[in-house]
């Protein structure tokens, strides 16, 4: 119970907090485990389901642990025109698995992204907190190489 | 330092400006600022010596950057090379040759209120806000009370910027009038448009700008507490706000008795968690209350009855940006910008197939010509199409060109204004394709809770994918606009009741290249991945073997200095053959068209189909 015991701190328990108190579950664990989902419950008093509910309703909220890494692949518009599809493909074959995953050596977990919001430089891939812009299928190894 | 500066590598410059500064035993002081607006040309780095007007160089890499600094700094003589301005109306530094800034090409027909100080301030820094007039709107608006400050933004003419251009002040009166023991103002800083970047260049760039135009707006409706809703996706705009806000607690402008006006106010950051339907305000405010994002049905509106029941006011950044200007500059300034019915400026994120990319600022009522061509630059390739309005918009073609940019002439032609997102398209961007990725997006991001929206739209995407797999039949057309027609009609909320919009306008003005994919299996965009093949050009092919080392099926062989093979039925068509090659093998006509690969005159069919 103490891993939750921070993240409580300064909540009078509202719904209201379900999605602050989601959002530093995830930032501290990296996902949102079936125990903090218990956990939540609890403490708001409110189903586990309506926290899964609102969670899942959420493209921010993970169910798997990520990687030590993780990569965002931007499928906006402007990225979209500029061959962020075929990018994505290149990443999943790159690192060996599909959005929403964590590779098996736990090295990268891969998402796709709605908009970073630098389109103007696009197609755009983050990794951690590194925004790689105009990036090609080819200068894409050479990034992920950088993330041990 | 924006993020977009930061995505170019302006991190990397900054450490090798400190490094060189270090170094080589340098006094200079460096100051980090927001996004000025042209990101081709970032990453930029603006460098003033005493008594010479600043100098701006674009492109800059860490090499340079060093070179630049020390060279003027040791000679007093800035470096020609890369620079690409110069501020301020004196004697140009550099050469007699370089430009001012603001008379660049992309630059010059703009007119910059909103983003005034973005790229001039340091965004982290208060005092550099209240060196340029900041909070003096503030100040104007307690003299002139709340009813001033409502008659004010009438006559200035303000619509929100959010998307459907609702006169501000009417929202207002609605929830100034409305009973409740509180009233809440919330800042719409959702940008959920893929392809649009404003709010958060702005929120960066200018953050007190979009909070001092909360207060004013607070203090106009009687609210008492503030929220901004802002993605999780924007983490140096979230962190740069919650700095301003610690600042402006500090200095008397947010907390009791603001500058002892004996107006009360404060504002909370709430993080979204990813849903682009919670741009819609009985949504968002579902997900403040810590709901699922889930939209209502109106009446009542937010302004009646918003958050936990009582008179909320939600407005988008721009929106509340440009309050602080309108009230120290008064309604017949701001009145002067923009055309009948549509005054001031607007901020457009302009992204796509431009040679010129990046955030500008334009009085309503521009053509997107003189966007498109002036100030981006034109496209590289012979221009198709652009979108604006983001999913919820239309795909509009070259006869619009001559449109002047408002809220009419837009929904006039199909499309609509949205929040500002311009993605230009050229020749080499299947219309179709587009029209399927912005039903992708909006089927995806569709809460669900009515059916012709999560049905219909579903339903939009198969048709569109069976038409990109070139599997699609003639008929297909109609069925797409009908269906089309009935989710418009049908659906509960903003969301679904624009997202056939792209489907529909793509329809109308490229009905050509509809009919090419469903017809004759053609993309002539090259784009649709089932209906093109590589090839390499024997003419053009040097065996350099590069292809070969980057290809990861393996699908390309031969013999070291001899034309390669390429063989189709291995090839997953990802492109790094094509990015790789220096000889334009496997370019141009080495990207044919499957139906068309024994037709001898492909080029004759393609100009026939236009
Ligand atoms: C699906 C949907 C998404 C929206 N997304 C946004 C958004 O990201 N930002 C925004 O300011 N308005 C968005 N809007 C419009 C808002 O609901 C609202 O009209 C606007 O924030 C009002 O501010 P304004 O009066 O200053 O324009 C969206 C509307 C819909 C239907
Ligand atoms: S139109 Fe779509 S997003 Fe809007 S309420 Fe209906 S299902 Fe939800
Ligand atoms: S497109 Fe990709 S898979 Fe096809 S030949 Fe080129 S490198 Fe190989
Ligand atoms: S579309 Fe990719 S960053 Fe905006």
């Amino acid at each position: 119970m103490e891993a939750a015991e921070d993240v409580f701190a300064g909540c009078v328990g509202g719904e209201g907090e379900l999605i602050p108190i989601l959002q530093r579950v995830q930032q501290k664990e990296g996902y949102i485990s079936e125990k903090s989902v218990r956990q939540i419950a609890r403490f708001l008093k409110v189903s586990e389901n309506q926290v899964y509910g609102v969670a899942s309703f959420y493209s921010q909220f993970r169910f798997v642990a990520p990687g030590r890494h993780s990569i965002r692949v931007c499928l906006g518009t402007a990225c979209h025109v500029r061959g962020g599809q075929i990018l994505l493909e290149a990443v999943q074959r790159e690192v060996g698995v599909a959005p929403g995953q964590t590779s098996a050596d736990g090295r990268f977990d891969l998402q796709r992204v709605a908009c970073l919001g630098c389109c103007a430089l696009a197609p755009v891939v983050q990794v951690d907190e590194d925004i790689h812009s105009r990036v090609t299928v080819l200068g894409l190894k050479e990034i992920l190489r950088a993330y041990e | 330092m924006a993020s977009c500066g930061r995505a170019a590598g302006a991190g990397e410059v900054l450490a090798a400006v400190k490094q060189a500064l270090n170094d080589e035993k340098l006094q200079a002081r460096l100051v980090q600022t927001g996004c000025i607006g042209p990101c081709y040309l970032e990453p930029l780095l603006d460098v003033q010596l005493p008594g010479q007007a600043r100098v701006s160089y674009g492109n800059v890499t860490p090499e340079m950057a060093k070179r630049i600094v020390v060279q003027g700094l040791r000679t007093g003589q800035l470096p020609s090379h890369h620079a690409v301005g110069h501020f301020g109306d004196g004697e140009a530094p550099v050469s007699p040759s370089l430009p001012r800034f603001f008379d660049l090409p992309m630059l010059k027909p703009q007119v910059r209120i909103v983003l005034k100080n973005c790229g001039f301030i340091d965004p982290d820094d208060i005092e550099h806000y209240l060196a340029n007039d900041g909070y003096a709107g503030l100040m104007r608006a307690f003299e002139m009370g709340p009813e001033g400050v409502l008659r004010e933004v009438k006559e200035a003419g303000l619509r929100g910027r959010g998307g459907a251009g609702f006169p501000t002040y009417k929202k207002w009166e609605v929830c100034r009038n409305s009973p409740g023991k509180v009233k809440y103002l919330i800042c719409n800083a959702d940008e959920g448009d893929p392809g649009a970047f404003m709010n958060r260049s702005l929120l960066e760039s200018d953050p007190h700008a979009v909070l001092e135009g909360m207060v004013i707006a607070a203090y106009a409706i009687g609210a008492t507490q503030g929220y901004i809703y802002i993605r999780a996706e924007y983490p140096l705009a979230v962190r740069r706000l919650r700095h301003a806000l610690a600042q402006m607690r500090a200095s008397g402008f947010l907390g009791t008795d603001i500058q002892g006006s004996g107006f009360s106010f404060d504002i909370t950051v709430k993080e979204g968690a990813g849903a682009f339907v919670c741009g819609e305000e009985t949504a968002l405010i579902a997900s403040i209350e810590g709901k699922r994002g889930m939209p209502r049905s109106r009446p009542p509106y937010p302004a009646v009855s918003g958050l936990h029941g009582m008179p909320t006011i939600i407005n988008n950044v721009e929106t509340l940006g440009t309050l602080p200007h309108i009230m120290r500059n008064g309604a017949a300034w701001y009145r002067q910008y923009g055309t009948e019915g549509n005054y001031g400026t607007k901020t457009f994120s302009l992204v796509g197939k431009v040679r010129r990319s990046g955030l500008i600022e334009v009085p309503l009522g521009t053509t997107l010509r003189r966007i498109i061509f002036d100030i981006g630059g034109g496209t590289r390739k012979p221009f198709k199409a652009v979108q604006t309005g983001g999913p919820s918009g239309g795909c509009l073609s070259a006869e619009f060109l001559d449109t002047p940019i408002d809220y009419e002439s837009l929904t006039a032609a199909g499309s609509i204004m949205g929040s500002g997102g311009l993605i230009v398209m050229d020749e080499d961007t299947c219309v179709v394709d587009v029209a399927r990725y912005f039903l992708d997006f909006t089927q995806k991001e569709s809460c669900g809770k009515c059916s012709p929206c999560r049905v219909g739209s579903r339903h939009l995407v198969e048709i569109l994918e069976r038409i990109v797999a070139g599997r699609g039949e003639p008929e297909d057309l109609t069925r797409l606009e009908a269906l089309g027609e009935t989710i418009r009609r049908g659906s509960l909320c903003g969301l679904g009741q624009t997202a056939p919009n792209p489907v529909l306008t793509t329809l109308r003005y490229f009905r050509q290249e509809y009919l090419a994919h469903v017809k004759e299996k053609y993309c002539p965009a090259t784009v649709c991945r089932e209906l093109i093949e590589y090839r390499v050009i024997p003419e053009k092919c040097t065996g350099c073997q590069r292809c070969v080392s980057v290809c990861p099926t393996g699908a390309i062989t031969g013999p070291r200095a001899e034309p390669h093979n390429l063989d189709p039925s291995k090839c997953i068509k990802c492109r790094a053959c094509y990015e790789i090659c220096r000889f334009d093998a496997i370019a141009g006509d080495a990207i044919i068209i499957r139906s068309r690969r024994k037709m001898s005159d492909e080029h004759a069919h393609r100009q026939e189909l236009r």
